[in-house]
């Protein structure tokens, strides 16, 4: 019988989530995936796995979990309190998770978006070219109490766990570059300069295709704001509404739109983003386009670079009953595996 | 020298070429038609291509092929011949769509005749003519189809929700949601149209240049369609 992961309880806003649905831009369907593609990279790196596999994204609070057979699972993204049959896990780290064992994964002590990884990705079905949920498209839904989710094979090894990453912070907002855009010239230069001399929060109201901003002081706006015609949109811009108030686009967001957008974020700065929690401070810098293929590369030689900075978990003396407790349950787990 | 058509950067791996920065029917034409010819290039670097109303935009990795590159090529494409005299795609087809305009199923139909100064007689025989789907955006499935003159209206600023097969109006043109999903636009009618179909072979109903006409249906009528589930909303089609 195929593994499953079944979910004993479900958090609020968990959705299956891979590096979503290229292509289909002409059909008014952005890409989606990951809302921090640099966790579900990580948790990838931590089990040795495919670009393409696909992980549970939990906004703002995780649930219970259990396993049919035991595995490797990896933590990643926003920070949460983890137990594993009470015992504590270490975020951005692969564990192994017994048969039957209860995974219990809290709320975010910081940013937005966790995400949890299981050796083998999750085998959902395929739609039209990915496994993700978007859910603005109405493709897909969020994960339920009570899913079974069969899991693929894990083609690595039970015992390549406890292994860690370690993850610079992006999860307190900060700031975000950008590069100018299609109306950036649409705002006066005095209000360019306010927009970015301006300190924004993140709102509590906030989804997978965007996130408001809010900020003391006048609303951003420019001359005819209502009747400019459609146009593409692509995440990281940042669009103000009628009302003057800004919005970042995340990767579910509409493919064209007639509000203006004053900027986008560079795609290497949306994990830091979408990971700013709610009430976190966020600035805008613009830089040259020079700058941000600078930025670029140096995002992607980090990428590149993640399996390589894969360690073994230094083990915390105080945390020694621990160590004794998972050597005696990885025995005791794969001696089990074997005899399945 | 002409203002369009114009290139642009968006954001860092998006290039927009804009035919035109107001609704225009041979700019519309020759969007999808530089869209087309963009495609069959296949230039290395370039993920894909899409239309707006007026433009086409490419994604493309800023890492394989430099913005600067990749904008010269436009422009000589752009300069190889004149895009506003490109004929529309073949494999057309016409929608005949039943829609119940105004009361709960368009609460906003009085509103958006009186801002267009139309009588509610006028407000939908305009309604009811046909229109070209110009382009497919914003959510998956979702056409932009025109030209509708008389409702030259803007959007509104407080937005309202609208349900799946709604159809609303703004600036000259008519949408039809896939989805619930707020707008700023005005709910003049409703259909049982499903522009978007996720999982179905065909996940997407209509294509550019594909031609859509209202009827003007009863409520009774449109129950009925409803509760037949057809994601085609009752709709006759034919190839033109």
């Amino acid at each position: 019988m195929t593994a499953a992961l079944i979910i004993t309880r479900a958090g609020p806003a968990m959705s299956l989530q891979d590096m979503g649905r290229a292509g289909h831009l002409g059909q008014g369907l952005s890409r989606g995936g990951a809302a921090d593609p640099l966790a579900l990279a990580e948790g990838q790196a931590l089990l040795g796995q495919t670009p393409d596999t696909a992980a549970i994204e939990m906004a703002g609070m995780g649930g219970v979990f259990t396993v049919t057979a035991p595995c490797r699972i990896a933590l990643t993204g926003a920070p949460m309190l983890a137990m594993l049959d009470g015992v504590a896990l270490r975020w951005n780290a692969a564990h192994l998770m017994p048969a039957g064992a209860e995974l219990r994964i809290g709320g975010a002590r910081a940013g937005a978006y966790g995400f949890l990884h299981v050796a083998g990705g999750i085998d959902a079905p395929m739609i039209m070219g990915a496994r993700s949920a978007h859910l603005s498209g109405g493709l897909g839904a969020l994960l339920q109490s009570g899913d079974r989710l069969a899991l693929g094979r894990d083609q690595g090894n039970l015992a390549a766990v406890g292994r860690g990453l370690d993850v610079a912070d992006r999860f307190a907002g900060g700031e975000l570059r950008i590069l100018a855009s299609l109306q950036t010239e649409d705002f006066s230069a005095a209000e360019r300069d306010r927009f970015t001399n301006t300190e924004f929060r993140r709102d509590a109201r906030a989804n997978r295709m965007g996130m408001k901003l809010t900020h003391e002081g006048a609303p951003f706006a420019t001359a005819a704001q209502l009747d400019v015609l459609s146009e593409v949109i692509v995440p990281g811009d940042v669009q103000m509404t009628g009302a003057g108030l800004p919005f970042v686009l995340l990767p579910e967001c509409q493919t064209t739109g007639g509000y203006p957008r004053i900027g986008t974020v560079l795609p290497c700065d949306m994990p830091r983003a979408a990971q700013a929690g709610a009430g976190a401070r966020l600035r805008f810098r613009f830089v040259s386009r020079a700058d941000a293929l600078l930025a670029e590369q140096s995002y992607r030689a980090h990428l590149a670079g993640l399996r390589a900075a894969v360690r073994p978990l230094l083990r915390d003396p105080a945390q020694m009953g621990d160590l004794l407790s998972y050597q005696l349950i990885d025995g005791a787990v794969s001696a089990h595996h074997e005899g399945d | 020298m002409s203002e369009f058509p114009r290139i642009a950067a968006v954001g860092l791996g998006g290039v927009l070429v804009r035919f035109a920065d107001h609704l225009s029917e041979p700019a519309n034409r020759a969007a999808l038609a530089f869209r087309r010819t963009v495609e069959d290039a296949a230039w290395d670097g370039v993920a894909e291509c899409a239309t707006s109303l007026t433009s086409t935009f490419l994604r493309f990795d800023p890492l394989v092929v430099e913005f600067d590159d990749l904008a010269a090529r436009l422009n000589a494409l752009l300069a190889s011949r004149d895009w506003y005299d490109v004929p529309l795609p073949t494999g057309r087809r016409r929608f005949i769509v039943p829609c119940v305009f105004g009361g709960d199923h368009g609460p906003q139909f009085g509103a958006a005749a009186d801002a267009a100064g139309l009588d509610h007689a006028a407000a939908l025989a305009a309604l009811c003519a046909p229109l070209r789907v110009m382009t497919i955006g914003f959510a998956p499935g979702l056409p932009y189809m025109g030209a509708l003159p008389d409702f030259d209206i803007a959007r509104l600023s407080d937005l309202v929700s609208v349900p799946a097969g709604g159809v609303a109006v703004a600036i000259g043109q008519a949408i039809v949601f896939p989805n619930l999903s707020p707008t700023g636009w005005r709910y003049v009618g409703q259909s049982a149209l499903r522009p978007f179909q996720p999982g179905a072979a065909q996940p997407f109903l209509l294509n550019a240049g594909d031609e859509v006409q209202f009827r003007a249906a009863d409520p009774d009528e449109l129950q009925a369609i409803s509760d037949a589930a057809d994601p085609m909303g009752g709709a006759e089609v034919t190839a033109i």
